[in-house]
């Protein structure tokens, strides 16, 4: 009974978190654009407009929800809540902070630490594809079916260079449990510099950019491409179906910058000191820095990139992306081999 | 290092943005901070009166037949000969302008004969029901002081005194003829009384060359 109740509790703050950022992660993200592209931005709503996104998601819960005639209507409800799910799902097993002793028990700051983390962050990736798929095919109209079709597959091919690329990782921290990632990667070097993963710099760049492929976004925004398909595959959803697309959306780019953190920068690892207070909240603290670092280059590149054209998706997916992560992988692989066995002839 | 340009292009533009985040902001914090609006500005149309207290408007309904957006109604009707509205035989019985359609192009300034319509600098014109659009007399013309009507009293969005101003067309055709002709009036504000002063300067100018 312990066990089901700490369980609750940490679900219950790990939603609550996972909400209240992306709710940030909204504001953070117009006003930074609108900074950039020398605007102000929201600043109506609470102090500097952050109370934006709540006011926009309470106007869209009262908006009328309408159900085109020719939908399917069964699938065409659905999708939003399949949309949804996966986004949810991923932030589990992310490890957001150092565990936390109080008295003789261990508390890891993640709702579970599945040991075979990756390989669940890849398949709940997957079945995200199925929400968009299915929002454009049920919504029985032209422009969600184009945005559907291009965003299934992108989110397929880039899908591959994202496993790919977490193939060296797996492979150099020797672990698919990503509470174990981020403790393989405590060590330093010459005693300050953090290693973390940097010396995977290619794959970290791989996952980067197939980071944004997978969350949709500039410069690989041409799923939701304003002009030309509308709004993509959810141009046929109003109120708060809406609604919740588009926190999915916000939802798996924080979880993309989370995991790049996990996977690449650390996660929680960084400077420790001071009481026992301030050791279980650093770590928190600096996982939450740098995946904030991540999504200002997510929205810094929104506000700088050109939309890419189909062609040139599909070539960078496949005939550089691709190409480049098993070119690497085979790298890593003699590496690593190298380290462990020694030379062949030795 | 034609190539070198190309392959560093796409990622000067992130310097471009970064750097535009610590510039100022050309939009303004309206209402707080209202910005001077351009000396033609096409805002609220005001109905006139003569300095004695005469109506302008003669009910000859050009405006309504120049209006591109067909938003003006003019019914006229003759002067009662006791009580005379306007100089003249007609004067407008009925004006009325769908702020719903008016596209604010001011050809209806230009075709006033008399210059009773004339546009003020007053735009925020929100309202929160469709019938409230409807700018009737009793909202367009000003009072025999020359204080002008609104359909809402004056807040922080509604400045009245923005409806005193004078209209761009006003002045771009006063003897004047330009705009900038600051400190010399040579046109009466829209919702004013004064009369047209006599424009002194170009005669100046004239005895000058």
């Amino acid at each position: 009974m312990d066990g089901f109740w700490l369980a609750a509790i940490k679900v219950v703050i790990a939603f609550a978190l996972l909400f209240t950022v992306v709710l940030f992660l909204v504001w953070a993200e117009r006003r930074l654009v609108a900074r950039m592209q020398n605007r102000i931005g929201p600043n109506r709503a609470g102090p500097a407009g952050m109370m934006q996104t709540l006011a926009d998601g309470m106007k869209l819960m009262f908006k009328e929800s309408i159900d085109p005639r020719r939908a399917e209507l069964a699938v065409y409800l659905a999708a939003p809540v399949v949309a949804l799910i996966p986004a949810l799902l991923i932030f589990l097993i992310i490890p957001i902070g150092a565990p936390i002793t109080i008295g003789s028990t261990t508390y890891d700051l993640q709702v579970t630490d599945l040991n075979i983390g990756v390989l669940y962050f890849l398949a709940m990736s997957s079945i995200a594809v199925y929400a968009i798929a299915l929002a454009g095919w049920s919504s029985g109209s032209k422009y969600p079916l184009l945005g559907s079709v291009r965003a299934s597959a992108q989110m397929i091919s880039y899908e591959a260079a994202l496993g790919l690329a977490l193939v060296p990782v797996i492979l150099y921290n020797r672990t698919t449990s990503l509470a174990e990632i981020v403790v393989a990667q405590g060590e330093t070097y010459f005693g300050i510099f953090p290693a973390w993963n940097i010396v995977l710099i290619p794959s970290f760049i791989v996952f980067l950019i197939a980071g944004f492929a997978e969350t949709n976004r500039a410069p690989f925004d041409l799923v939701e491409a304003e002009q030309e398909i509308v709004g993509g595959y959810h141009t046929e959803y109003s109120g708060f179906r809406f609604a919740l697309f588009f926190l999915a959306e916000y939802i798996n780019l924080f979880n993309i910058a989370a995991l790049t953190v996990v996977f690449f920068l650390g996660g929680w690892q960084g400077p420790v000191f001071g009481p026992t207070f301030l050791q279980y909240v650093l770590p928190i603290f600096w996982f939450l820095l740098k995946t904030v670092a991540i999504l200002f280059l997510f929205i810094w590149a929104r506000a700088s990139l050109p939309r890419m054209r189909y062609d040139q998706l599909m070539e960078f997916g496949w005939k550089r992306l691709i190409p480049l992560s098993l070119l690497w992988i085979m790298v890593v692989v003699v590496a690593v081999g190298l380290r462990r066995f020694g030379l062949p002839w030795s | 290092m034609s190539w070198l340009d190309d392959t560093l292009g796409p990622w000067r533009g992130f310097i471009v943005t970064f750097r535009q985040m610590f510039r100022r902001s050309v939009t303004t914090k309206w209402p707080e901070q209202k910005r001077t609006k351009p000396e033609r500005f096409h805002g609220r149309h005001v109905l006139n009166r003569y300095p004695d207290g005469m109506e302008k408007c003669i009910g000859c309904e050009l405006c309504a037949g120049v209006c591109p957006a067909n938003c003006i109604y003019v019914r006229g009707a003759d002067n009662p000969q006791d009580d005379p509205v306007s100089p003249g035989e007609r004067y407008g019985f009925v004006y009325e302008i769908n702020m719903l359609r008016c596209i604010f192009c001011g050809l209806c300034v230009e075709a006033c004969p008399t210059e009773a319509i004339t546009m003020s600098n007053l735009f925020e014109l929100s309202v929160t029901d469709r019938d409230d659009a409807m700018f009737t007399k009793a909202e367009l013309l000003v009072e025999r002081d020359g204080t002008p009507n609104h359909n809402a009293p004056a807040g922080p969005l509604i400045d009245l005194d923005e409806l005193k101003l004078a209209d761009g067309w006003m002045r771009a055709t006063s003897s004047a003829g330009r705009a900038e002709y600051e400190g010399i009036v040579s046109w009466s504000e829209s919702a004013g009384d004064s009369p047209k002063s006599q424009d002194t300067s170009l005669k100046q100018e004239e005895a000058d060359s």
